[in-house]
């Protein structure tokens, strides 16, 4: 087989039948900053493709859609070897260390015009990216719903598996 | 030659990083009418697959590429938009 004939051309494919939306079903359940970021990298990318794209925020994953608490993720300085400031663990653990690596970090992103955390949720929710909040992890963590940006739809498991079953693509990270 | 090909609109997306090529890109073919041209200017290498991609995976006509190195360009056709929903 040719890979001309296993991907048609869209063109082809279009005369053929109607485009299916696909669908992306992402997990972020981290809360730092470096790992608020590949779920919006994916998530906006999805939905400029024209898929649907949905994103369930779990445990610190909430952090990133917390009004208060996303204005300071942070990057771990330390037990993180490949982070922005290369320090043995030792260092830091010190006072200002994982300041240091964000701010190295923050300098990065803007350097390389990506936008802040802040920017990608409002592309994202701008593009109909669905976001949910994990209700277990805001009764665990004592989330209240008027801690959360607004648009969020607060779910459990059931919810979100309801949901990704039929992605075609569904990621956790 | 790639420069005769006439476009509508004309996206310059250089110092760009992914995602924002392909967001920009996505937005601008989202408004424009099936059949109109969009003519799409980039530096992150990456693009050269992801330009592609995003062709094949909306339902657009990849025209042209042409890679010069520190800048690819890119003609984009808008395809039908039907879709039959996620089900």
């Amino acid at each position: 087989m040719t890979l001309l004939a296993e991907n048609p051309t869209p063109a082809t494919r279009a005369v053929e039948a109607p485009v299916k939306t696909k669908r992306i079903a992402l997990v972020a359940a981290k809360g730092t900053l470096d790992q608020a970021y590949p779920p919006f990298i994916l998530a906006t990318t999805a939905a400029s493709l024209g898929w649907e794209a949905g994103i369930y925020f779990t445990f610190y994953g909430l952090d990133i859609i917390h009004k208060k608490r996303s204005r300071r993720l942070k990057v771990a300085s330390l037990a993180n070897p490949s982070g922005p400031v290369q320090l043995p663990n030792l260092l830091g653990a010190i006072p200002g260390a994982t300041a240091a690596a964000t701010a190295v970090m923050n300098k990065w992103m803007r350097d390389a015009k990506m936008p802040p955390i802040s920017e990608f949720v409002e592309m994202a929710q701008g593009l109909g990216v669905k976001f949910f909040a994990c209700s277990t992890s805001m009764g665990v963590m004592g989330v209240k719903e008027t801690d959360l940006i607004d648009g969020c739809l607060i779910a459990g498991a059931a919810a979100f598996l309801d949901y990704a079953a039929t992605a075609e693509v569904q990621l956790f990270i | 030659m790639s420069d005769a090909i006439t476009f509508d609109e004309r996206l310059d997306t250089s110092g760009l990083l992914c995602p924002l090529p392909v967001y920009k890109a996505g937005l601008v073919l989202g408004r424009l009418e099936a059949g109109k041209v969009l003519h799409l200017i980039t530096t992150d290498p990456g693009s050269l697959e992801d330009i592609p991609a995003l062709a094949r995976q909306r339902g657009d006509e990849l025209l042209d590429v042409e890679d010069r190195g520190a800048t690819q360009l890119f003609w984009l056709k808008k395809g039908p938009t039907e879709r039959d929903g996620h089900k």
